[in-house]
């Protein structure tokens, strides 16, 4: 069991599964191809990321970087939260960047989406963090990796 | 009523109350508090008024941006100037399609078009021909100043306003673009700031050859990331001065750093704006060191998996033009297939060949006699985005050769540098 803080972007309690991308992750590209097949859950359709690629994230803390890649970015964090196949935290090891920070911005004001943000939780979190682990997410930004 | 960090004006903050209406208290909350995100000061003044917008497409599922674009239009919000937008993603004219395809595209997929661009309008749009993602080239003429603050999308025109024109502009999301050119404000962090336009990253480029734009600029991005990089040792290629000519090899870099990575600023030495007046003082004395060779161009090069679900097959689709290609590209490539076509005596390209531009640039294009010569060879010219068209799962089906490595990094497409796109179309090398 191990403990890292964060800071709080978006709050909320949460416990469960993580899902692990140790590099940028792409959102348009991850997101794409389940959302426009309007899918139950996400399969990761980002071929260039070798963690995810088709991993299931849906209703998953997804542990990351930072997002990369297109600028629709936010609105696609947007609308999946809508359609209700979002990953249920974000958790970031570096500094929110401006598209994801976007995303989960527009999904609280225009979605009243409980979409959970925690960043600058550090690269021990990532490099220790993996795909599958329990994890638990505190109002005041912490987060146990369980195991 | 969300309190802010930020100090806001009293104009600003009336705003925030709802002196405006609710749909702008709400627009103001998401800008405050995405700026508070970044513990961003104040907001500060967009100075070029016309916005560009990266959501140009009626997808059905984008059910959040109809909704939000309805609350705006029903309550006679607009933008302070006219905005461009990104292309459209049909035109059946041109990029061919069979009727399933075609069931695909304009009943499920964009079914919502028109009466997006509908909704869009009444918003601001610019005009008919608005539809393009270079839209800061200047046949379409919404080309900011430097030094001008923007509120725009769209990662590689973010990324050529800030690096080749020297303007402001965050990496904005779709709708905050818009909130933006609506409030006429945007909060003051990162690339509007001197210290956010620094190099975390000093990439030597030691080549034996001018690197293929869009591969030096995967590589580039999948390293640094979000980070501002610094490259030194292009400019022997690229020469001293913007121009037409390194206008189109910096469209394309800069786009591929945005894509394959989350490049919104790069300085070149020697060449773009900054790197000009303040050189290497612009690099961080923390910036970490990059180095790129033959040898690390093509391994990036060799790194990209093949999507295709037939990768043992000759490729049937050409794409080139992602970004959109500028007025010089356009005919470069033009006379490049028609002489290529004459060493190997063919009158027509071998495959299927779509070129796309912006709509501005095409009319230009058509009133020159290359324009003709272009259509002989059996080439189409389009003003869509490739990658919407990609977006459709029957196209999946095709096997698409594109020299775009943004549009490889969201589709199935497979890259092909530039001489080798050539090479296939022409028929001298089978690929």
């Amino acid at each position: 069991m191990k403990e890292f803080k964060g800071r709080v972007i978006a709050g909320g309690s949460w416990k469960g599964e993580a899902a692990v991308s140790r590099q940028g992750f792409n959102t348009l590209a991850s997101f794409q191809k389940s959302a426009l097949n309007n899918a139950k859950e996400v399969l990761v359709s980002d071929q260039n990321n070798k963690d995810l690629f088709n991993v299931n994230i849906t209703g998953k803390a997804l542990c990351l970087p930072i997002t990369i890649g297109s600028t629709t970015g936010g609105l696609v964090i947007q609308t999946v939260c809508q359609m209700g196949i979002a990953p249920s935290c974000f958790l970031f090891s570096e500094s929110i960047d401006s598209l994801a920070a976007s995303g989960i911005v527009l999904a609280r004001v225009w979605e009243n989406s409980p979409v959970i943000a925690i960043d600058r939780l550090g690269k021990e979190f990532l490099e220790t963090v993996k795909t599958g682990d329990q994890i638990e997410v505190k109002e005041d930004g912490s987060v146990v990796i369980i195991g | 009523m969300y309190e802010p960090k930020m100090t806001l004006t009293r104009e600003q903050r009336d705003i925030l109350e709802g002196k405006q209406g609710p749909t702008m208290a709400k627009i103001m909350e998401t800008v405050v508090m995405f700026g508070d995100i970044f513990s961003a000061p104040r907001l500060v003044k967009v100075t070029h008024d016309d916005g560009h917008l990266v959501t140009s497409f009626g997808i059905k599922l984008l059910k959040p941006l109809f909704s939000t674009m309805e609350q705006i239009n029903e309550a006679g919000i607009k933008t302070k100037g006219k905005f461009t937008v990104d292309p459209r993603p049909i035109d059946y004219e041109n990029v061919k399609c069979n009727l399933l395809e075609k069931l695909v595209f304009s009943k499920v997929m964009y079914a919502k078009q028109a009466m997006y661009e509908e909704q869009l309008k009444k918003a601001g749009l610019k005009d008919e021909n608005a539809f393009t993602c270079a839209s800061y080239l200047p046949e379409i003429g919404n080309t900011p100043k430097e030094g001008d603050i923007l509120a725009w999308a769209e990662s590689s025109a973010v990324v050529f306003a800030n690096s080749v024109l020297g303007a402001r502009c965050n990496r904005n999301s779709g709708m905050i673009d818009l909130f933006g050119s609506i409030l006429g404000y945007v909060p003051e962090f990162g690339l509007l700031t001197d210290e956010g336009r620094k190099a975390k990253w000093r990439v030597i480029v030691k080549c034996t050859k001018k690197p293929e734009a869009q591969i030096l600029g995967s590589a580039i991005g999948m390293k640094v990331m979000e980070d501002v990089p610094y490259v030194i040792g292009l400019d022997k290629w690229l020469g001293n001065e913007i121009n037409d000519e390194n206008t189109g090899y910096l469209k394309d870099f800069g786009a591929a750093t945005a894509s394959n990575g989350a490049v919104g600023l790069y300085h070149i030495d020697g060449l773009t704006p900054e790197a000009k007046k303040i050189g290497k003082s612009l690099i961080r004395d923390d910036a970490q060191e990059y180095v790129i060779d033959d040898e690390e161009l093509e391994r990036v090069y060799r790194s990209y998996p093949i999507m295709w679900k037939k990768p043992e097959k000759k490729g049937n689709l050409v794409f080139i033009g992602c970004p959109h290609l500028t007025f010089t590209q356009l005919n470069s490539w033009t006379d490049r297939i028609v002489n290529g076509l004459k060493e190997t005596g063919k009158k027509k390209v071998v495959v299927r060949t779509i070129m796309t531009t912006a709509p501005d640039i095409l009319e230009k294009f058509k009133k020159t006699p290359k324009y003709q010569e272009l259509l002989n060879t059996g080439v189409k010219v389009t003003t869509i985005c490739p990658l919407m068209y990609t977006n459709n799962p029957l196209t999946k089906a095709r096997r698409i050769y594109t020299s775009s490595n943004k549009l490889r990094t969201y589709s199935t497409a497979r890259y092909a540098k530039d001489q080798e796109i050539l090479d296939f179309v022409v028929g001298k090398e089978a690929k």
